[in-house]
């Protein structure tokens, strides 16, 4: 079960803003996991937006990055705080 | 210091600790961001800060890390509010101190700058009408640009010398 945090709007759109999922074995990498998480949450493009960033185990990445299913993936909308 | 706290805190308190750490200092700048109390047209209720551990701690030490590098200051505070936090809270400290006014002021600056458009965190903004999720404004970002612009400066005077 991969651990993944929806930060932000994200989370209201995912409606939790965590959860454990079984990810299907043929998303082996974030884009895909961009689309099957879209369609899921009937998301209509927010999962796909290039302004929403990815961070597999902490590191924020460039995709297509491979993830696994022991990762904890995290969709990071656009930061800031002050 | 990097302190994130879901607690209220009290800036002057914040301050005269921080004098008494960087004594010695010839100059000290401190900045207190509050929540305000209106967005637009709508009354703000309150602020609910999230953050992501310990990415966001780890990002704020790397920009306090930076200022140190291109700044020669003798001590540096920042304290930011996580959590839920009413109007007129304040919601973010930063200080520092140096032997001149020139580096702690533009250090405070472009830590705030980090802060505002690039610090892990999110922000959702509480109105009698719901809530939205606040993203940085075009004006943070070209804020926050004009530090790198500095470098490229620095870079052009560097290959004319």
């Amino acid at each position: 079960m991969a651990d993944i945090l929806y930060f932000g709007r994200l989370g209201d759109v995912a409606g939790v803003g965590a959860e454990k999922l079984d990810i299907p074995a043929a998303i082996t990498d974030t884009a895909a996991l961009r689309r099957w998480l879209d369609a899921e949450k009937s998301a209509g493009g927010a999962f796909l937006e290039a302004s929403v960033r990815l961070a597999v185990n902490s590191e924020i990445v460039v995709d297509p990055h491979p993830i696994s299913s022991s990762d904890e993936i995290a969709f990071m909308p656009p930061v800031g705080g002050g | 210091m990097i302190t994130l706290t879901p607690s209220p805190f009290i800036p002057s308190e914040a301050l005269s600790a921080f004098e008494k750490e960087a004594r010695g200092a010839g100059a000290i700048v401190s900045f207190t961001g509050l929540v305000r109390d209106r967005a637009g047209d709508a009354d703000v209720e309150g602020l609910h800060l999230q953050a992501y551990s310990p990415m966001t701690e780890n990002g704020i030490e790397k920009a306090a890390a930076d200022a140190r590098q291109r700044w020669p200051l003798t001590a540096l505070r920042i304290i930011h509010r996580i959590g839920d936090m009413g109007p007129f809270e304040p919601i973010v400290f930063v200080a520092t101190a140096s032997a001149h006014r020139r580096a702690a002021f533009e250090a405070a600056d472009f830590l705030m700058d980090y802060l505002k458009t690039e610090a892990v965190f999110w922000k959702k903004e509480l109105t009698k009408t719901g809530s939205r999720w606040i993203e940085p404004r075009a004006e943070d970002y070209s804020d926050s640009a004009r530090w790198t612009q500095t470098d490229t400066e620095t870079d052009r005077h560097a290959r004319h010398k």
